[in-house]
């Protein structure tokens, strides 16, 4: 397998998650190929470029969603879906893919709320059945986090009576009651109307600037990857084409990819 | 004997199959629902092997005569020396029978969540068994009640078929009235009335109740 010049497991001190020589592809097609990326913890990495690079891949590969083919990633300095085994690095068990996601939260484009669950029962459920926490200690940490995503008085709505932008909001709560380490962001406003982006947008940078969380950020609204990263990466053709802070990617770009994206993504807004 | 005379007469009777009848119905529907769920969890397995026993199963219940199978059940299995009572075999041919079909309802109501479920369960860290039973299986149910009324609608009417290994149930107490009487108008009349509301009046009623429940579970109603 092509895990061989991968370590079982990287020394103290390196970055939170690492992609090491990723490589995903879909029957002939590469969407990531031998991807290299670091975020290091309290890191906020956006990733941006265009439809098709592989930026949503990045997320659900990370997220396990989806089968690696070639290469590691690490969490925490240990691989993400590769165990060891006699030296070596092989696909992993479902039993250790579990330890290694509760370092890992996502939130969908879709939002994905359980519908069956109310805001506070969506909240609590992983909390009490996958950590194992008490009922009321659940509750205490979802009510706090519906505060702060400012939902709390919609605690006992069903999903199909919220807006968009309140279930986002949920759904951000509902992730941050399994404390990851890591949160994925994956365009978390494309599917909300314009009036509502704010809401969500002022959440995420609440999380940033009170609790800085690590978070890796795709996203289509360029102003605000730009007021937020502390890094971005422009994704061409499943690769970083060009990594850099803000202000570096969106008033200096060397690439001239990102030029072109830049400029027909800014033109169109 | 007027109408009347023949409904005050054998009524009694009539109600009494009518009961016989409606324990089948229960325990007929009750073995289907296990076996819908087992087998259409199997059909949905990663593994070849359990689909490829469950496709067998449904294939063979839904290929060949539910007529044929009771009396296999009835006549054939106890040679094999697997002794069943009339009432055993009757429901448990049906139930074998009629799971066949609620387990395809079962895939493809299972089938028919969004993937994004799937996927938020596994991003909260849930356990395979947790996705399932907490967050997949509750959503089926406004999806996979409407067909499965449809189906138990149609066990009730297959349960007259026990009446032919000698269940005394209501098909066969309309038999042995119309044997002695001769009044076959009046009898199988009768007969299909009673069908007729036990489906429409009760079991299609608590039916429609299921459905408003889980639709109103899943915040749609
Ligand atoms: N399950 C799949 N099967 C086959 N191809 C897939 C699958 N998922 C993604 N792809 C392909 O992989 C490529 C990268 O997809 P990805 O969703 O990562 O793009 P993206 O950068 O997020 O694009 P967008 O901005 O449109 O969301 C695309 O060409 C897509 O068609
Ligand atoms: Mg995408």
């Amino acid at each position: 397998m092509s895990t061989q010049n991968h370590p079982l497991e990287l020394p103290e001190g390196s970055p939170l998650v690492r992609f090491s020589g990723v490589t995903k592809r879909y029957g002939d097609l590469t969407v990531l190929d031998n991807l290299d990326l670091d975020v290091g913890a309290h890191e906020m990495v956006s990733v941006i470029g265009p439809s098709g690079s592989g930026k949503t891949t990045v997320l659900r590969m990370l997220m396990t969603l989806e089968k690696i083919d070639e290469g590691v990633i690490y969490v925490d300095g240990k691989p993400l879906s590769h165990m060891e085994r006699n030296g070596q690095l092989e696909f992993a068990n479902e039993k250790y893919l579990r330890t290694q996601r509760t370092n890992i939260g996502m939130v969908f484009q879709q939002f994905n709320l359980f519908p069956h669950m109310t805001a506070l029962e969506n909240c609590i459920e992983a909390p009490i059945n996958v950590l194992g926490m008490k009922r009321d200690e659940a509750e205490e940490r979802a009510l706090n986090l519906l505060d702060m995503v400012g939902m709390l008085e919609k605690k006992d709505q069903h999903p199909t009576r919220l807006s968009g932008g309140q279930q986002q909001r949920v759904a951000i709560a509902r992730a941050l009651a399994m404390r990851p380490k890591v949160m994925l962001l994956d365009e978390v406003t494309s599917a909300l109307d314009p009036e509502v982006i704010g809401e969500v947008l002022n959440v995420i940078r609440a999380l940033n600037s009170e609790h800085k969380l690590t978070m890796l950020m795709v996203t289509h609204q360029m102003g605000f990857a730009r007021e937020i990263s502390d890094r971005v990466c422009f994704f061409y053709e499943g690769k970083i084409a060009e990594q850099g802070t803000p202000d570096q990617i969106f008033n200096d770009p060397q690439n001239e990819r990102t030029k072109q994206f830049l400029s027909a993504v800014l033109d169109a807004n | 004997m007027s109408y009347l005379d023949f409904v005050i007469e054998y009524l009694p009777k009539l109600a009494g199959g009518a009961y016989i009848t409606a324990l089948q119905l229960v325990c007929a529907s009750a073995l289907a629902i296990v076996v819908s769920l087992v087998f259409g969890l199997m059909r949905l397995s990663r593994l070849g092997v359990t689909r490829g026993i469950a496709t067998v199963y449904i294939e063979f219940f839904r290929g060949t005569s539910l007529l044929v199978q009771l009396y296999w059940i009835y006549y054939v299995l106890p040679l094999m020396g697997i002794k069943l009572g009339a009432f055993e075999s009757g429901f448990i041919a049906i139930g074998l029978n009629f799971g066949a079909y609620g387990a395809e309802i079962v895939r493809g109501s299972i089938e028919a969540v969004p993937k994004g479920q799937w996927e938020a369960a596994v991003a909260l860290n849930m356990s395979p068994g947790q996705r399932m039973r907490r967050i997949i299986i509750p959503q089926t149910f406004p999806i996979l009640l409407p067909p499965a009324s449809n189906l138990m609608v149609e066990l009730l009417k297959a349960t007259a078929l026990v009446a032919l290994i000698t269940v005394v149930d209501l098909m066969f107490v309309a038999k042995q009235i119309n044997a002695t009487t001769w009044l076959s108008a009046q009898t199988f009349g009768t007969a299909l009335i009673v069908y007729y509301a036990m489906a429409r009046f009760v079991l299609t009623p608590f039916l429609r109740w299921l459905e408003v429940l889980a639709a109103r579970k899943v915040g749609k109603a």
